[in-house]
């Protein structure tokens, strides 16, 4: 193992320019990867804590008798990924409007009806996933007794989108980070080893096999990869340190929205992640320097 | 023209070249060579510059691939060497070249160690076996220096101590006196002796013969236009 380090040293520091570009290069690619993963990580939290896209209010027909609703929740039940039920009846929800306007009630009094209809309060068993929402939603509605369901479509859907669209560049950015950190590492791959021809020719000619050869250079490879991925959430780490108390303390988030910091089973990924990607630039451009 | 084949069995020879040629476009290097080189033959391989003396080393050692015959290197067809098993034939063979091709960022030890690292030894036998080996090559005060703050003929003798480290059965040596003068290259001789004596078969490339310490009987073999012209024996 020592000799395999010393020898991955002596490799680095025989082209160390190059080097520090690929190991910056990688860096910036995992931070990346690892800004993305910190936002999805908060973003998903935030959409779990809050029942975002999980919840639908079925407003039921105003001819609807209270005397059907087993069966009508017995039928919502069979659509599937219900996991609550509440009924709120038409009273119940005229007492809680009058609770909540207070003072300002007295218009309510002089209605001849109570205008309210009654109304189901779905909580699904997913989150998110306006599609399946819609869905449901549209499978609720199709039921005997059911007026309408809300489930902000309106709102809900914009923020999906937006979600998905952050999603979409974030998918498009990390690759494009990966496609050149791998260009970059195969790159320093190919001149270190140019460099060192004439070593790998007198290796050869006493009898080296080709692994014997490479193995320095995937150890550089790896090398690169590890410190490429701690230096990218290193920085990230730091980023977050000094920035996100700020935020939350200024924008009064704190309570309201906590961000927290990668997953430590996120952490170990992007280091593993970043070392597969020094070691698999080195395999590309070995593969073609050895034919 | 068909080589004649020697009477004497297969197990006798190191080297058997049948009919072997070498063709670059639009030049022969080597044409319908034929020699049989017995285990611990001491050969010297003469002739003009061009005459193919360097070529017939390269294709014993599969730096060229032959266009037309047959090598045996004891008992195994060089034809039938896949690039993966290349390696592990080279293992058999010491070279010495006369530009050295010494690494030049690696210590004299680190130079001949690497045939030891190569085939897989323990570090505690590479140690024993390159000190041993530098001993008797007059180098082992210099095991830390690098090659290029070396003289000539002590380049050379760090070149034939990597050579002979790993014990091969071959020494292929292509002109490793060319460089050095007279006394570096009769020291360097000194050694290749040595080591014949014990048992190593020799092929040195030469452009001469004119040593005058060396007291070995030895075949010399000379070539021209890529011919073998004449087998001689010396002493």
């Amino acid at each position: 193992m020592i000799p395999f380090l010393r020898n991955a040293l002596v490799n680095i520091r025989a082209n160390r320019f190059m080097n520090g570009v690929t190991i910056i290069t990688i860096a910036l690619s995992i931070l990346m990867i690892a800004l993305f993963a910190l936002f999805f990580q908060n973003a998903g939290q935030m959409i779990q804590d809050r029942s975002l896209g999980g919840r639908a209010v079925v407003y039921l027909a105003h001819e609807f008798d209270p005397s059907g609703l087993p069966a009508l929740k017995t039928a919502i039940s069979a659509l599937g990924q219900v996991e609550e039920m509440t009924f709120i009846s038409r009273d119940d929800a005229l007492e809680n409007l009058k609770a909540e306007m207070a003072g300002q009630t007295a218009f309510l009094e002089s209605l001849a009806e109570n205008p309210l209809p009654h109304v189901l309060d779905v909580r699904m068993a997913f989150q998110g996933d306006l599609q399946a929402l819609a869905g449901l939603a549209e499978k609720i509605t199709a039921l005997d007794g059911v007026d309408q369901v809300e489930y902000g479509q309106g709102w809900l859907g914009q923020f999906l989108k937006m979600f998905q669209l952050f999603k979409f560049t974030g998918y498009v950015m990390c690759s494009l980070f990966v496609i050149m950190a791998l260009f970059f590492t195969a790159n320093t791959v190919r001149l270190t080893f140019y460099a060192r021809r004439t070593e790998v020719e007198i290796m050869r000619l006493v009898g080296a096999t080709d692994t014997f050869i490479t193995r320095p250079f995937y150890g550089a490879g790896l090398l690169q990869g590890i410190l490429g991925g701690l230096l990218g959430l290193g920085i990230l780490g730091a980023v977050y340190l000094s920035i996100v108390p700020n935020i939350t303390s200024r924008l009064a988030l704190s309570g309201l929205v906590e961000i927290h910091f990668l997953h430590w089973s996120v952490i170990v990924g992007l280091v593993v992640g970043s070392t597969f990607l020094g070691w698999f630039g080195t395999y590309l451009s070995l593969r073609q320097v050895l034919k | 023209m068909h080589c004649v084949m020697n009477p004497e069995s297969q197990k006798e020879f190191m080297i058997r070249m049948f009919n072997v040629g070498k063709r670059y476009p639009g030049k022969v290097a080597l044409e319908d060579i034929c020699l049989d080189v017995r285990a611990g033959e001491f050969i010297f391989i003469t002739g003009p510059s061009g005459a193919g003396k360097s070529t017939l080393l390269k294709v014993l050692y599969m730096a060229e691939t032959i266009t037309q015959g047959q090598i045996l290197i004891d008992g195994m067809n060089l034809a039938r060497v896949s690039r993966s098993r290349l390696p592990f034939l080279r293992r058999r063979f010491g070279m010495v070249f006369q530009d050295f091709r010494l690494i030049p960022s690696r210590t004299v030890y680190d130079n001949v160690a690497l045939v030891l690292e190569v085939a897989g030894e323990k570090p505690a036998q590479i140690r024993k076996k390159v000190m041993q080996t530098l001993k008797v090559c007059g180098m082992v005060d210099k095991a830390n220096a690098f090659p290029p703050t070396l003289s000539g003929g002590e380049q050379q003798r760090v070149a034939v101590a990597r050579a002979v480290v790993g014990e091969p059965s071959v020494i292929l040596a292509d002109e490793p006196t060319g460089s050095l003068d007279a006394a570096a290259a009769q020291k360097v001789m000194d050694l290749l002796t040595f080591y014949h004596g014990r048992g190593a078969t020799i092929l040195m490339v030469s452009h001469n013969l004119d040593f005058p310490d060396f007291h070995v009987r030895a075949r010399n073999i000379a070539l021209n236009q890529g011919r073998l012209v004449s087998t001689a024996t010396i002493l």
